[in-house]
């Protein structure tokens, strides 16, 4: 692979596009040029940042520096994805859980199976991919979740009232939750090549990868992230349905009456 | 005694639903009789401990509900919810969910005879039915469990005049050929004097009176 120099000019340059989208936003009265500035902002700052700490960690050489690394990944990423879960109670530890086991199962599965050797420079990218995934997956599929059960309450309930368990009643809720989670990565990966080009690859022919290895690194990536992402997903909501209920298998009162059958 | 309150409160989102109310309900068909929001439902849900009072203690023949287990005081004491809130798919789905909870084989044409339905409605998918026919299929599949006691909340509230009479028929017949205990919530006073015996009013929360449907909706 022949690497390619990128000059801070030419990320400048690039910024005229930004320009373009905030003139849109203003023309059509979206009220999206705060946003657009502060995404601006953020990703080159925290781009940048991550940019020295992934030449550190690569200087360095060090696997206890890159599990570091995904550990605060992991623990970024499930606060992110709480936000999007406000509905569900005490949706941080079943997040924490699902991203640290969705990024310990892949990555010890593309190790041990000798796809990637255990280097920083494969960990690292594929680590925040895998976590990143995992994140956007996770979050989709509580905020389903959170949604389902207070829609779904009076079916839940009444489910309840023949003596099925907290596990059976939720079912038809978690099994909908997953699906969210997970179809978007399902339906990108089936459309990958035809409509959109996925970023790994993309990136790889910039650089001057020869295009039949850029192809086979991105099917990698995309079979380890469906992995990712179902893991995640499944972990995430069968952890956290039950903070739904309490422990007599009852509807857990929210406090505003919202769910709860009509009196 | 099938079901007795005992200076039970409950508070929802701050405000106080059930207020110090104490309650008995003898075997036989009970009413709760008492206008919107005074808590009757909430009282229904105690009794299957859908939820549990905040103070005050409720008893099924005598022991504490919480003393129970709740999976298997639900299969003794089936609650049909006011709304019906079928699972997806058909009928004879809901019915055979329902039993197999009991691990029970469900005979479909005896249960559905028994809510006023014909042995037809079977593979009917439930999307498709009119209100009173869910309704009469949520109180099918209550008796697929073979429970003891029905809960019964409002179960003619959303229907038309000939609907009702038909549902309230089929309760008479419950109590007469199954010997179930009932409990029905009702906001109608003539509705409670049609079908049960004894009769607890209350009123904010609060219990207003109780006793034999004859001497008090006279």
């Amino acid at each position: 692979m022949t690497g390619i120099d990128v000059t801070i000019g030419e990320v400048a340059a690039s910024l005229v596009l930004v320009a373009i989208a905030a003139a849109i936003s203003r023309w059509r009265g979206a009220g999206l040029e705060a946003d657009i500035g502060t995404a601006v902002v953020r990703s080159f700052v925290q781009l940048t940042a991550i940019g020295f700490v992934i030449t550190a960690i690569f200087d360095e050489d060090s696997l206890l520096l890159v599990l570091a690394l995904l550990a605060v990944m992991v623990v970024f990423g499930a606060f992110t994805a709480r936000a999007r879960a406000r509905h569900v109670p005490g949706a941080l530890t079943p997040l924490l859980i699902a991203l640290a086991l969705s990024a310990t199962a892949t990555l010890g599965l593309v190790l041990g199976l000798g796809i990637f050797p255990a280097e920083p420079r494969y960990l690292v990218p594929v680590g925040g991919m895998v976590i990143g995934n995992a994140m956007t997956a996770s979050a989709v599929a509580l905020n389903r979740l959170g949604d389902e059960m207070r829609t779904e309450a009076p079916r839940i309930e009444a489910t309840l009232a023949l003596g099925a368990t907290s596990r059976r009643a939720a079912a038809p809720s978690v099994r909908r939750a997953l699906r969210s989670g997970t179809i978007a990565l399902v339906d990108s990966t089936k459309t990958t090549g035809l409509i959109f080009f996925p970023g790994t690859m993309v990136g790889m022919l910039l650089a001057g990868a020869d295009p039949t290895d850029a192809v086979r690194l991105q099917l990698i990536l995309l079979y380890v992230l469906l992995g990712a992402v179902a893991i995640s997903a499944l972990t995430a909501t069968t952890l956290a349905y039950r903070n739904f209920f309490t422990a007599a298998e009852q509807l857990r009162d929210r406090g505003d009456g919202a769910g709860q059958p009509a009196q | 005694m099938l079901f007795e309150l005992e200076r039970v409160s409950l508070r929802r989102g701050g405000e106080p639903v059930l207020v110090e109310l104490s309650a008995r309900f003898p075997e036989g068909v009970s009413a709760v009789v008492g206008p919107s929001g005074s808590g009757k439902s909430t009282l229904l849900r105690l009794l299957d401990r859908l939820s549990d009072p905040d103070q005050g203690v409720v008893r099924f023949r005598g022991t504490d509900t919480r003393e129970l287990d709740p999976l298997q005081l639900r299969r003794e004491v089936a609650l049909v919810p006011q709304l019906p809130a079928l699972l997806d798919g058909t009928v004879a789905d809901n019915i055979g969910f329902a039993a197999g909870l009991s691990d029970r084989d469900p005979d479909l044409d005896r249960l559905l005879g028994l809510a006023g339905l014909g042995g037809s409605f079977a593979d009917r998918d439930v999307e498709r039915l009119s209100v009173g026919e869910q309704q009469r299929t949520m109180i099918a599949r209550a008796l697929a469990t073979e429970p003891d006691v029905l809960l019964l909340d409002e179960p003619t509230s959303a229907l038309d005049e000939h609907a009702r009479d038909s549902v309230e028929r089929t309760v008479v017949d419950l109590h007469r050929k199954l010997g179930n205990s009932i409990v029905i919530v009702t906001h109608d006073p003539e509705q409670a004097r049609r079908l049960a015996e004894w009769v607890v009013r209350i009123d904010a929360g609060r219990l207003v009176d109780q006793g034999a449907a004859a001497g008090m909706l006279a």
